[in-house]
Formats: C-alpha cells, structure tokens, sequence
C-alpha cells in the first residue's frame, strides 16, 4: 500500500514521523527519570518525617534510642527504647554473612573467568541465576526446617541463632557477589593476562598478583552490594534468627535484626502511637546504612576509574 | 504495520486506565449505595449490593474472609474485601475511614493512638488460649503461679515442676502481639515474660514448640489439633471451650470486628450475618473460634469479668 505513494509524501511522512518519534521517545524517557527520582526523593523524605516523630513528637533522647540496650516498648510504667541489640544484630549478620560469601562469591567468579571460562561458566552461570530466582521466603522456610534443627543437634544451642541467619543470607548474597565479580573478572584487559605471562608467571601466581588485584575495586563492590541486600532482607531472617531482644553473647545465641524487629510488630501497631514511630525511625536507620553502603560503593568506583 | 502495533498498545493502555479507574470508582459508589440502603428501611428486605471493605488482624482473617464468602454467596451483589495487617493497622485504618470494618484481637482502648471513643466494638468471636508445651516435657497441668515463674525465667528447668530433666525455653510473641498481651495479663497477671524466641505466627510459633526440646509457647485452641504439641491445663481447669464459656478459664480474648460510629448498611448487614446462629455456631466452631453467645461471662476492656 506504501509503495503506491509519492516518493515525496512518503518522504515527508516518514520525517515527520521520524521527528514525533524522536520527541515521544525522549519525552517517554525524561518521565521516567523524572518519576525514579520523584519516587525516591518522596520515600526519603517521607521516612525521614516520620523516623525522626519518636525523637521530636514522642521526645526520646536520640543517643539513648542508639546507645541504650533495653527494648520494652509495650511497658506501660517505664517504657524503654533501645535499639543497640538490634543494630547490633543486623550488622552481625551482614559482616558475618559477607565473610562467607565473599570468597565463595569470588572464587566461583575467578572458576568461571579464569580456570574454566567455557564448561565451567555453562554450568556455574544458570546454578547462580537459580539461586537469584528463589524468593526469600523460601530460604527462610528451608532454613526453619532443615538448618535450625541441624544447627540444634550437631553444633548446639537452640538452632535459632546468628549463625542460621548468617548461612542463610550468605547464600542469599552469593548470586549478587558472583555475578558482579564475574563481570568485574571478564572485563579485566587481556594484555594484563599476557603481560603476566610473558613475564613467566604462572596462572595462579597471574590471578593473585594481577588479576585480582586489578579488579579489587569491583570485587569490593560486589562485597558491598551483597552487604546492602544481606542489611535489608527481613523475612528470611526473620524466620531462623530467633529474634530475641537481648544482645547476643555467641554465635550461636538468638538475635533480632531492625527488619525482622519492624516485620513483626510493624502490623499490631496503630499509627502514631509511639511504638510505630519507633519502627519509623529503624526504617530511617536501614535508608540511612543503605546510603552509606551506596556512597561507599560510588567511591570505590571512583577509585577504580582513577586506576 | 507499525502504527497498528502502536495503535493496539495504546488501546491495551487506555483500556487498562478506564479500567482501574473504573475499579477505584466502583468502591466509593459501592459504599455509598450501602449507606443509602439504611436510610430507608423499607427497602431494607432488598437486594444488598455495593462493596465492603475489611482490614485488620491477621489471626481473625480466614473467619471473617470465610463468613464473606458466604454472605457474598448469598448476596451475588455485595463484594467483600477482607486484608489481613494486622490489628494495629486494622484499628488505625478504620479509624481514619480508608476501610469500614476494623477487626482487632485487643480492646481498642488497649492501643494507643486510637480514637478509641469514636470506634463501636462488635466482639463477634472469642478465642480461647493456652501454654502449649513440647510433649517430651512431660507436664500436662501447671499452676499459675509456676506458669508464671517458668515465663519470667525463674524456673528454668522442666524438673523443677516434675517434668523431665530439661532446660526450658521460651517462644514468645513480639511485643505489641495481642495474643501476647491476652497471655501476659490473664495467664502471666500482667508480668513481663524474660525473653525467649520470638516470632509472630502461630504455625511458626507451633512448630518451633513441637520440635524443640523443653519448648513452652502459648497457641490458641484452634491450633491443638494433633499430638505434636501438648495444651496445659492451668490450676487444674481443663483448656476447653466449656470451661471458657463458664468463665472458669482465665485465657480468652474477644474478637473485635470495629466500625467508626454505629455501623451502617452493608458493613451492618455483615456484622449481623457474623453474629447469626447459622455463623456463630458452624463456620466460628471449623476455625476454631467459640461463638460469642454462648458466653456465660463477660469482659471490658480494663479485663473485669462478670457474669451475664
């Protein structure tokens, strides 16, 4: 049908449509940045109203909401409002959790880049992705049924410990360390590699003294990146942690994180009261460590840009 | 070619749109019309029909949802929302009118932040509740003053009470719980439980009970179906629906099903569903709730009993 037309409407016709694309498409992608960042600005702004009402509505003392140990908030006589055990925990948690996956997130990025690029990647790959595709619940549904009673019985205590949280989240955060590490690894520049070996390195000695080194910053902010999720995640948590108010003595004693501590009560209480406005400001707290774990990453690749 | 691709994606999109704004209108007019209905009750014997909406407490949702369902059943026109949140967000959202029935497990008086004066309770169930133990512990009946040590952490092992030799642990409630509260203040006499494993739900809470050794918790009746965890009888009375409705047994709690102001149309014609005999004595006994009219006492908010 086209075809039929004069070569100068059709011309006419497809730069006008070609200009109404052009505009359409940049207009379609302004909105969209425009509403990424509407929505975040809203949400800090709005957590930040509300995480700080306990302080300047509810008047409890920030260093003591930060400092103090004691969390009885449903004490009618003498409430008390520390968080410490439950910013305690949840770094626990993530620090421990990082140590786990870190190496193991690493060495499988370094297994598929380096030692077997084609059959190891073929394998490794859709056993990470798997892993990404599994929802949180589910972990800590596993982790409920077959880690705390394992735990329980070979290693002691009541199962429901750091230690359960730990393995859980470790596992939750190797896909995100493996897949940025992996593509930190197979971006390296390959004159690196060969540089190496021309000076007689072997393979190993090639990956650890230059490899690894040349993709620190990367390999870091895998780590970090990790980290963040391990700090937000909640519902697995929640399910094998134990959530105990006291700080913790050992690995292997109940603890409670701030997110597990806003999932469980975040339902049963009424809005304003000071209770909820406590949650708020825990909810303020995660925006505030995810902040700082986003500044820390910005700053690793600044440096890594430098190198 | 092209532009009919871009002509059915912006069809699919405007329909989408009309689509749920349709869907947000349909819940206002829908109420209204409910409202409408009770101002003339000649009409009252009609049709109901518009939409309701419930929010609130997690533990009274698959009751309130199941009755719905069958009041819907009955009445095709009516549609019936019920979320569960939580009876904090329950009381709180019907509070500020963004649902029209609030369903609680504590008095509203008992929340803080709650224009409690301005809400109308109807307590459309009670639920019983006991201290369940691991079956291994080897306790079935505990007095309340020992119940009480075992729960501040006085007594910390089973043989003390003459169970077995094992250490005991605690599986509490979070804080603001109102199962937990119900137990602090009928089973413990309003002291604060030492700290234990918390979790919110009562599968979860069940089934770190029957697996732990030495576990004690505190479930509602409903949940002593099986052997896997034992139920207590406290100072000798027996946890049954008998004893609750006598007054005999100490820990229950009433149901509440909230309105802002009296109830009106349609949340009214469900609230009077709810507290039918058809509802009250078959739907209530499979969810394992006791029908609130059968109760031979009765409660305020402050906790005094009397009899009725």
């Amino acid at each position: 049908m086209e075809k039929l037309l004069p070569a100068q409407n059709r011309l006419l016709k497809s730069k006008s449509s070609r200009l109404g694309g052009e505009f359409r498409g940049k207009l379609f992608v302004i909105l969209c940045a425009v509403i990424m960042i509407t929505a975040t600005i809203a949400i800090t702004i709005f957590l930040s109203t509300k995480g700080l009402q306990s302080f300047t509505k509810n008047g409890i003392s920030i260093i003591e909401f930060l400092t103090s140990s004691k969390w009885d908030p449903t004490n009618k006589a003498n409430p008390a409002y520390g968080v410490l055990p439950f910013i305690f925990g949840s770094f626990a948690v993530t620090i421990l959790a990082a140590l786990v996956a870190a190496p193991l997130g690493i060495g499988g990025a370094i297994f598929m880049t380096e030692i077997a690029p084609s059959w190891g990647r073929k394998i490794l790959q859709p056993v990470v992705e798997l892993l990404v595709g599994i929802p949180s619940v589910v972990y800590g549904f596993i982790g409920l049924t077959v880690l705390v009673p394992f735990i329980r019985e070979h290693v002691g205590g009541l199962g429901f410990s750091l230690l359960s949280g730990m393995i859980v989240l470790a596992i939750m955060i190797l896909p995100t360390i493996t897949t940025i590490a992996t593509d930190a690894m197979s971006s390296l520049p390959n004159h690196l590699r060969e540089g190496s070996y021309a000076l007689g390195a072997t393979r190993w000695q090639t990956i650890r003294k230059v490899l690894v080194p040349a993709a620190l910053p990367s390999l870091l902010t895998a780590i970090i990146l990790g980290m963040a999720r391990a700090f937000g995640e909640a519902l697995a948590v929640q399910m094998v942690i134990g959530n105990v108010r006291d700080m913790p003595n050992s690995i292997l004693d109940a603890s409670a994180t701030l997110t597990t501590i806003i999932t469980l009560n975040m339902g049963h209480t009424t809005y304003g009261s000071v209770e909820n406005n406590t949650l708020w400001s825990m909810g303020l707290i995660l925006l505030i460590m995810s902040f700082a774990f986003i500044l820390l990453i910005r700053y690793l690749s600044s440096r890594r840009k430098l190198r | 070619m092209k532009s009919l691709k871009k002509f059915s994606l912006l069809t699919l999109l405007t329909a989408l749109i009309i689509f749920s704004a349709a869907c947000g209108g349909k819940g206002t007019n829908g109420s209204k019309e409910g409202t409408d209905k009770k101002d003339n009750p000649a009409q009252k014997t009609e049709e109901l029909s518009g939409s309701l909406v419930i929010s609130g407490s997690s533990a009274m949702q698959p009751l309130v949802a199941a009755a719905a369902e069958e009041f819907m059943a009955e009445n095709p026109k009516v549609d019936i929302q019920v979320n569960a949140g939580g009876s904090g967000t329950g009381l709180s959202q019907v509070a500020e009118g963004s649902v029209q029935i609030g369903n609680s497990d504590v008095f509203a008086e008992e929340k803080e932040g709650v224009p409690a004066d301005q809400l109308v309770d109807h307590k459309v169930a009670v639920v019983g509740m006991t201290a369940a133990v691991n079956p291994k512990v080897g306790i079935k009946d505990i007095k309340k003053e020992d119940l009480i040590k075992v729960f501040t952490g006085k007594i910390t092992n089973w043989k003390e009470l003459g169970g077995e030799n094992q250490k005991i642990v605690l599986v509490n409630r979070p804080d603001s719980s109102g199962t937990r509260a119900v137990f602090n203040q009928f089973a413990l006499d309003g002291a604060t439980p030492a700290e234990g494993i918390t979790e919110d739900s009562s599968n979860t809470v069940k089934k770190i009970i029957s697996e732990t050794e030495g576990a004690i918790g505190y479930l509602a009746f409903s949940y002593f179906t099986d052997d896997s965890v034992t139920p207590l009888a406290i100072d000798g009375v027996k946890p049954t629906e008998e004893n609750v409705q006598s007054g005999k047994f100490p820990i229950w709690a009433y149901q509440h099903s909230y309105t802002k102001g009296e109830a009106e149309g349609l949340a009214k014609a469900f609230l009077d569903y709810l507290m039918s005999d058809n509802i009250q004595n078959t739907l209530l006994k499979e969810q394992g709730y006791l029908p609130v009219t059968k109760m031979k006492v009765e409660r305020d908010a402050k906790g005094n009993q009397k009899d009725i």
